[in-house]
C-alpha cells in the first residue's frame, strides 16, 4: 500500500540552510547537503530544498549545491524558488534534481507547466500554490511569496495546473502557515478529491496530530514541514510511529 | 567492472548515475553498440512516454541490440515496461522480452474509502520476491514508485506491489532484470538491490 509521505522543507540562502537544526549534532552547521542526509537517515520520505537567494551569484551557488546533494541523498529531492523559466528547470534538473516546483512563474506564465511536462515529464513538476481564504469564503491564490494577490483562484488554478501537466500540487495555506495550529484541512481535503494527482499539504505543523488530521481530514498524500523539524520539536521516527499507530500507512 | 547506461532519448539520467557512484562504480552513458555488448552490466533507465521512445529505440536500432545482449541487463521504470511486449501508452509494440503487457492504473480506484492518484507517487512495499535482485531481508520493504502504467503479473514475475490492483514490481527472464520501481531513489534498500545486480 502507497504510504503517506513526510516531506521537511529546507530554505538555502547563498548555498547555506537559514533555520537551524537541533536534532542532530551538524559538524558543518546549516551545510544542507549533511542536513538532508541526516532527514534521510531519520525516514524522511522527500526533501523540498527552497533558494530564498536573490542574487544570481546565489543561484549559480544553489545550482552547484544541487549537484553535491544529488550525488549523496538517496531519497528524491525537489528544488524551488527563484524559478522563472524552463532554463532554470533544465539547470536544476541536469545538476540532479528530481523535480522542481514552480508558483509565481506559472501564474504569470502557465504555458510554464505544458513546457515542462512536455519537456521533462509531469513527474518532474510540481505546482505550487499560495493561497489566503478571503472574507467571501474564496480562497486567493498570491505569488511573490505572499506579497502580491492574483485574480486566481485555489481550486480553479489547481486543475487548470493539473490539466497542463502538473505532477503535483504543494498547497500552502498562508492563514496556517507559520501559526503552528494545523494544516487547512477543509481546504486540502477539497483539493485532494477534486483533483488526481497527489496533493501535498504545506503550512501549519505544530504537533503530530496536525500531520495525522492533514492525512485524515485533509486527504493529503504527503506532508511537508519545516521549523518542527529543524528546531526537534518533532522526530521523524517519532512521526511516523506515531501515525503508524493512528492507522496511517507509512514508510 | 564495465557498467554501460544506454542513452537514449529517456530523460534525466543523472540520480541512476549519482546512485550507481554511490555503490562503487563509474559507469558509461553511450548508444554505442561495441560498448554496450562489451559491458558487463548495462542499465536500460528511463523516463518518458512509452511510445516515443519506442520509436527513437528502432530508429536508432538499439531496440534489436538491447535484445540481443547476453550479459545481465536490468531495465528501470519506462524501460521495464518498454523490455514488455506491448503498452497502452501510446498503444506501442514494445522490445517482447517478458511475456506480459503495460496498462494504465484505472482512474477512481478505491482503497480503504480513499481515491488512488494515477500516476502513484511515493513509497509502496514489494512483496512475492525472487531471484537475484532480492534475498529475504528485502521482503515488505518500501521502494519509490513514479508510474502510471504497470506490467501485469505474469511468470516472469519476481516482486509484486499493491495499488489498487496487484502488479509486477519486478520481472526476470534469463539475463534480463527489470524493476518498475526507481531503485537509484529508494534509499538503502534501492542501493542493495542495485550492489546485487552489479555483483551477481
Amino acid at each position: 500500500m502507497l504510504a503517506k509521505r513526510i516531506i521537511p522543507c529546507l530554505d538555502v540562502k547563498d548555498g547555506q540552510t537559514v533555520k537551524g537544526v537541533n536534532f542532530v549534532q551538524l559538524r558543518r552547521a546549516g551545510d544542507p547537503v549533511e542536513m538532508g542526509e541526516a532527514y534521510s537517515c531519520a525516514g524522511a520520505d522527500e526533501l523540498v530544498y527552497l533558494d530564498i537567494t536573490a542574487s544570481s551569484d546565489g543561484r549559480r551557488t544553489f545550482t552547484e549545491l544541487v549537484r553535491e546533494i544529488a550525488a549523496h541523498i538517496s531519497i528524491p529531492f525537489t528544488v524551488g524558488g527563484g524559478i522563472n523559466d524552463i532554463h532554470d528547470i533544465e539547470r536544476l534538473l541536469n545538476a540532479g534534481a528530481d523535480k522542481a516546483s514552480v508558483n509565481s512563474a506559472a501564474i504569470r506564465n502557465p504555458e510554464l507547466i505544458n513546457d515542462i511536462a512536455h519537456n521533462f515529464g509531469s513527474q518532474m513538476c510540481v505546482l505550487a500554490i499560495d493561497a489566503h481564504l478571503e472574507d467571501d469564503g474564496r480562497w486567493r491564490c498570491y505569488v511573490n511569496g505572499g506579497r502580491k494577490a492574483t485574480d486566481r483562484e485555489l481550486l480553479e488554478w489547481a486543475l487548470e495546473g493539473q490539466e497542463r501537466g502538473a505532477g503535483e500540487i504543494l498547497f500552502t495555506s498562508m492563514d496556517h502557515d507559520g501559526v503552528k495550529q494545523g494544516y487547512a484541512n477543509e481546504a486540502l481535503a477539497m483539493l485532494s478529491d477534486r483533483l488526481d494527482i497527489p496533493v501535498i499539504a504545506s503550512g501549519g505543523a505544530g504537533t503530530m496530530e496536525h500531520f495525522r488530521d492533514a492525512f485524515i481530514k485533509g486527504h493529503a498524500d504527503a506532508a511537508l514541514a519545516a521549523s518542527v523539524f529543524h528546531f526537534g520539536e518533532i522526530a521523524i521516527p517519532d512521526l511516523k510511529h506515531y501515525l503508524a499507530g493512528e492507522g496511517i500507512t507509512v514508510r | 567492472m564495465e557498467v554501460a547506461i544506454v542513452k537514449y532519448n529517456a530523460g534525466n539520467v543523472v540520480s541512476v548515475v549519482n546512485a550507481l557512484k554511490r555503490v562503487g562504480v563509474d559507469p558509461v552513458l553511450t548508444d554505442d553498440e561495441k560498448v554496450l555488448r562489451g559491458a558487463d552490466r548495462v542499465i536500460f533507465p528511463g523516463v518518458g512516454e512509452a511510445s516515443t521512445t519506442m520509436a527513437y529505440l528502432r530508429e536508432h536500432r538499439l531496440d534489436s541490440l538491447i535484445i540481443s545482449l547476453k550479459r545481465p541487463v536490468l531495465g528501470i521504470c519506462i524501460g521495464m515496461q518498454l523490455m514488455c511486449r506491448h503498452s497502452e501508452e501510446g498503444d506501442v509494440d514494445c522490445l517482447g522480452i517478458f511475456d506480459t503487457d503495460v496498462r494504465r492504473f484505472p482512474q477512481a480506484m478505491l482503497e480503504e474509502g480513499s481515491r488512488l492518484k494515477v500516476p502513484q507517487m511515493g513509497w509502496n512495499t514489494i512483496h512475492h520476491l525472487r531471484g537475484p535482485l532480492f534475498d529475504a531481508s528485502t521482503e515488505g520493504k518500501y521502494v519509490y514508485y513514479v508510474h502510471g502504467y504497470y506490467a501485469e503479473r505474469c511468470g516472469q514475475t519476481v516482486a509484486e506491489s499493491d495499488y489498487g490492483l496487484r502488479y509486477s514490481a519486478a520481472l526476470q527472464k534469463d539475463n534480463f532484470y527489470a524493476v518498475q520501481f526507481h531503485p537509484e531513489k529508494s534509499a538503502l534498500v534501492g542501493e542493495e538491490i542495485l550492489r546485487r545486480f552489479i555483483d551477481m
